[in-house]
């Protein structure tokens, strides 16, 4: 069971100043399958996976990725798996090249595989030809796609992809996730995905866990999901299990950032 | 080493593709030695003090690094606004790599920019009396810049808000700055305030500087050397520490 499972989550709670967002959940995801974590806006999808990726301190409960504990062996945590953020993560100064090549040092991949695998990424993600541009000067969508580029640089044991289609185009969509499980195929790579396409989810994902107020409710494969719920589709599903009140959005301030930092360097001069 | 190296080059091609940045932080050192060079020079001459402008620059050298280097940590909090920290947070790399790697590039940053600034005094009328001296004063500019960005940083890792932040560093960095000896000699001043300059870092690389651009020295060049060697590899041990505790 231990070399099966390649995540393992027990009894995880995170509690920020009184406010449970993850409430006691366990779960296991066996290497080399494609794990979908669906839930909807504020569920814990998020505070999960930044505990998981050793970028929050669980408040209890144990997490094991890769045999390793992400609060006692973070290093060795941070080498097993790679991830696309849900909100952006690139450095809008540099050029998307710089982005990638960054990225690459970064996780020790060496210059020829860099070279060989930007360049094959870039292709895909349609960004080859504006390579040597600065990222500010990038729409939103060229940006996603340079996110999901950078994050499928380096073929690491787990990939953590929260909301990569998000905003994305039909075509790119179906690009990145033929690419995704492309990988999942011939690298075994496990995959760990959130998203809100529920038909990209049923597509893709061998099993779905549901979290809903900081607890899984239901997870199997979507079938199972399906079944248990009598519905036709996992949309559907989905709606039967979560209700169908509408959560608040989780905050994105990054335009009200950018406003802020232009006055503020106005102001510094 | 890679690693130290790509996050010190990304510091830097951040800088440079700036214009804005290093043309705009030209004007405060300007308006020093305006206001305060050609405004006090006269009576800093009439007291016997000699040029005010050989003793001045120096002093404004050091000030431009102390305020590049320091406020090079709130690129940490553009970072985290812009996601881009976690991106670094995540990488199989040490924090203490990232941790050297931000503070050599701000740290570098802050001593181009105080080049910058000796060039303009040479400008305006400042003359080194002892050029063969100009590397050892390069010593003591990447002493002062590395031992405050790492400051900068350190206080950037457990401070999340730009205000704030800003706040914390002017509220810092102005006494330090005062009462360096920066803008008048550290002799025959009130008991207090030299107390005060002794347990002061920059005053030791206003010393450093002064003593070797123009020989003039008050604490004396070996003393400078070694309390801010120790105090930047205090401050870069300290700051590696709270770098290393981020939580995104």
């Amino acid at each position: 069971m231990a070399d099966k499972n390649i995540i393992h989550v027990s009894d995880l709670t995170k509690t920020f100043n009184g406010f449970t967002a993850v409430n006691h959940i366990s779960f296991s995801v066996a290497a080399g399958e494609i794990f979908a974590f669906l839930g909807p806006n504020g569920a814990g999808k998020s505070t999960t996976i930044n505990m998981l990726t050793t970028l929050l301190r669980p408040t209890s409960g144990s997490i094991s990725l890769n045999g390793y504990d992400p609060v006692t062996s973070p290093h060795r945590v941070r080498q097993s798996f790679g991830i696309v953020f849900q909100d952006p993560s690139l450095d809008e100064d540099l050029t998307a090249w710089e982005n990638m090549d960054y990225h690459g040092i970064l996780y020790g991949i060496s210059r020829n595989i860099r070279g060989k695998r930007s360049e094959e990424l870039l292709k895909i993600v349609e960004l080859w030809e504006r390579r040597k541009e600065q990222v500010k000067k990038f729409s939103g969508g060229m940006k996603r796609r340079l996110e999901i580029a950078r994050g499928l640089l380096h073929h690491p044991k787990i990939l953590f992809l929260d909301e990569p289609t998000l905003g994305l185009d039909p075509q790119t969509r179906s690009l990145i996730w033929n690419y995704i499980k492309g990988l999942n195929q011939s690298e075994g790579t496990t995959i760990f995905l959130t998203t809100h396409y529920m038909e990209e989810a049923e597509r893709v994902a061998h099993r779905i866990a549901i979290i809903d107020h900081g607890k899984i409710i239901v997870h199997g494969t979507p079938d199972e999901l399906k079944a248990q719920t009598g519905t036709s589709s996992l949309e559907a599903a989905f709606i039967a299990l979560t209700g169908r009140d509408i959560r608040d959005e989780e905050p994105n301030n990054l335009e009200q950032m950018r406003m802020r930092r232009k006055i503020f360097r106005r102001h510094q001069r | 080493m890679k690693v130290i190296y790509i996050l010190w080059l990304r510091q830097l091609k951040r800088y440079f593709r700036s214009k804005a940045r290093i043309i705009g932080s030209l004007g405060q050192p300007l308006l020093f030695f305006v206001a305060l060079g050609f405004g006090f020079g006269p009576i800093y001459t009439r007291a016997g003090g000699g040029d005010y402008i050989q003793f001045l620059a120096p002093g404004i050298i050091t000030m431009s690094i102390l305020f590049t280097a320091t406020f090079s940590g709130i690129e940490v909090l553009w970072d985290r606004r812009f996601g881009f920290l976690k991106e670094t947070l995540v990488a199989p790399v040490s924090r203490l790599q990232i941790m050297l790697g931000r503070t050599l590039g701000g740290a570098t940053v802050a001593v181009v920019q105080g080049l910058i600034v000796f060039i303009l005094s040479v400008i305006v009328g400042f003359r080194p009396t002892t050029v063969s001296m100009i590397p050892l004063a390069l010593l003591y500019m990447a002493l002062i810049a590395i031992t405050f960005t790492a400051l900068g940083t350190a206080i950037a890792s457990f401070i999340e808000d730009m205000q704030g932040f800003q706040i914390i560093i002017n509220f810092l960095i102005m006494p330090l700055f005062f009462l360096s000896g920066a803008l008048f000699p550290l002799e025959n001043l009130p008991k207090a305030v030299v107390v005060l300059s002794m347990i002061n870092p920059l005053a030791y690389g206003v010393d450093g500087l002064r003593g070797t651009l123009i020989s003039m020295v008050h604490f004396g060049l070996a003393t400078d050397f070694v309390v801010l060697g120790c105090i930047a590899v205090f401050v870069l041990l300290g700051g590696a520490y709270l770098f290393s505790r981020i939580e995104v």
